[in-house]
């Protein structure tokens, strides 16, 4: 995960206390798998703001089912039906599960 | 006036002792306090880099489809007697890039020792005739170049391992100038002439008959403060012995490669020339940009190779494959940088102004990135999901249904070959095969598409692409 939007998060999270914040990302594989870690446990490369750090943010992905449910029709339509056809999404609903499993 | 694409060219540098001096690899060294030399010894041979077999489908020894059939990883299964020289391109080894390199350099900033200063060059007709234009400088001073490197004014540059001499700074504070940006910059247009002479020398095209050269390099050549000044076209056109080309670059980070050839089409059909070149040298600064993700999982340090292109157009014999300027697609800076608005954009909306469906266009060359070097480092499989996005929106239009998803790949698509240079792999390798096969009659139309990081810049939040039809 990219430094500056790691020092975004810890921004918005001292400002306005971790339990008030969640995020939802749109990446799949490895990268899903790196920004769920750095957000909970803390950035596994240590080179960012979040290093050591474990906000432990509750973490969704914008096509899994229970929050893509929750997209009006139109705008999902609009916005993400199309990514809905591009990425794999057993794999991600998998691979999150996979991952709050793990703690 | 028409603008034909005659030929093209796709030629690759194996660089192994330059990947230390890549961006990534040399701040990550510093960054460690480790000698970037520790980290990156080893890396693979010529012969290795030579039977790779997606290397072999940039130079068109092999069809990009047919990777498929060889199994994974590829690193592993090399093509049997393979061979440097390509249907379309070439593989040059590092000790012959040197050469380049010295006759790229006017202001001796290269210093070379005996045995690799001069011309050489080892079975490249295309390498050899750029050092048959240009003199080497200077002479070979043992005790300058270690003063030098001692002094932090200049780089060592290895052979196998071996100090063989040093690429000097050209100012004391001045970082536009600094060693390893000169060296950069040097590579760019060293690998890019190298492309266009192969181009020249492959299609028996006199230098002196080319009126136009377009780089889309990525380098930032400049300065006495203008910064990435520019006109690297130029130095590559007088290199490559193009005395009467002018030149001028292009860029917007990877998509300057379509949009060049759509410069050049659109100037050859305003009657301003009557032929032009595009051409793209190496990027030094991407060697290696992945590499300690490659390190970390086992996997050799595959960013080894400079890549470079070279393409001709122009309006006379008026036949054979064009490029099409009536379907050219541009990503408007009020459309939304999201992959579904650069697809609208780019292939969509230029399709349907021309009343044409996506799947009437053959082949769609897309970002072509290897595959095998980007998935180790997270960041997927680039040409596969370009093409998923391309039937998605054939989907969303109504031309096939969701379960011809994978069909539509299968037929319009191909796996990823080309080494993560960024302009490079923009779609345009693919154009060498796309050429081939329409003189063979085995392919009607290919879509170029390229898109472009403007926000790695830290000027805009904004993506940008370009893309045109190239037709038989």
């Amino acid at each position: 995960m990219d430094l500056e939007n790691q020092a975004a998060i810890k921004s918005i999270a001292d400002e306005i206390g971790s339990e008030n914040l969640m995020v939802v990302l749109g990446m799949p594989g490895e990268g899903l798998r790196l920004a769920v870690e750095t957000l909970t446990t803390g950035d596994p490369s240590w080179a960012g703001p979040l290093a050591g750090v474990s906000l432990g943010l509750p973490v969704f992905h914008i096509l899994e089912e229970k929050v893509r449910t929750r997209v009006p029709e139109e705008l999902y339509a609009e916005k993400l039906l199309m990514m809905e056809m591009v990425l794999d999404l057993p794999q991600i609903e998998s691979d999150l599960a996979d991952m709050r499993a793990a703690g | 006036m028409t603008a034909y694409l005659r030929a093209a060219a796709n030629v690759l540098v194996h660089a192994p002792d330059l990947v230390r001096y890549g961006s990534k690899p040399w701040r990550e060294a510093l960054r460690n306090d480790q000698s970037p030399g520790d980290v990156f010894a080893d890396l693979r041979t010529f012969g290795e880099a030579v039977g790779y077999p997606p290397n072999q489908a940039f130079i068109g020894n092999l069809p990009p489809e047919n990777l498929g059939e060889i199994p994974s990883p590829w690193y592993e299964n090399p093509l049997a007697g393979a061979s440097p020289e390509g249907a379309f391109g070439e593989i040059l080894p590092q000790d012959s890039f040197y050469a380049l390199l010295e006759a790229a350099d006017q202001f001796g900033l290269l210093i070379l020792d005996e045995e690799h200063r001069g011309s050489r060059v080892m079975g490249s007709e295309s390498a050899a005739a750029l050092l048959e234009r240009e003199k080497p400088p200077g002479e070979y001073k043992q005790e300058e170049v270690s003063g030098r490197i001692g002094k932090g004014e200049a780089l060592p540059l290895f052979q196998d391992g071996e100090l063989i001499g040093c690429v000097r700074r050209d100012h004391e504070s001045d970082e536009s100038l600094d060693a390893r940006i000169l060296l950069e910059n040097l590579a760019a247009k060293a690998s890019g002439a190298y492309a266009l002479s192969h181009l020249l020398v492959k299609e028996n095209l006199a230098p002196e008959a080319i009126e136009y050269v377009i780089s889309c390099s990525e380098e930032a050549v400049g300065d006495r403060y203008n910064r990435g000044g520019g006109n690297l076209a130029k130095t590559i056109a007088e290199m490559a012995g193009c005395v009467n080309a002018a030149g001028v670059d292009v860029k917007s980070f990877c998509a300057a490669p379509v949009y060049a050839l759509v410069h050049a089409a659109a100037l050859i059909e305003a009657g301003v020339v009557g032929n032009a070149v595009v051409v793209g040298g190496g990027s030094m600064a991407k060697l290696g940009m992945k590499a300690y993700f490659h390190l970390e999982k086992g996997v050799p340090v595959l960013e080894d190779v400079l890549g470079g292109v070279a393409f001709f157009l122009t309006k006379n014999p008026e036949d054979g494959p064009r490029l099409n300027l009536e379907i050219v697609g541009r990503h408007p800076a009020g459309k939304p940088s999201t992959p579904q608005g650069l697809a609208e954009a780019l292939v969509r909306d230029p399709l349907a102004r021309a009343g044409r469906k996506i799947a009437s266009v053959d082949k769609y060359a897309v970002e072509l990135h290897n595959p095998e070097i980007m998935l180790p480092a997270g960041a997927g499989d680039v040409a596969a999901a370009n093409y998923r996005m391309l039937a998605a929106m054939a989907v969303m239009g109504g031309e096939i249904a969701r379960e011809e998803i994978p069909d539509f790949i299968e037929t319009h698509g191909m796996p990823g070959f080309a080494p993560t240079q960024g302009h490079i792999p923009a779609g345009v390798p693919f154009l060498g095969h796309a050429l081939e096969r329409m003189r063979t009659g085995s392919l009607g139309s290919t879509m170029v598409v390229a898109k472009g990081s403007l926000f790695l810049g830290r000027m805009s939040r904004q993506a940008d692409g370009a893309s045109v039809l190239m037709e038989a």
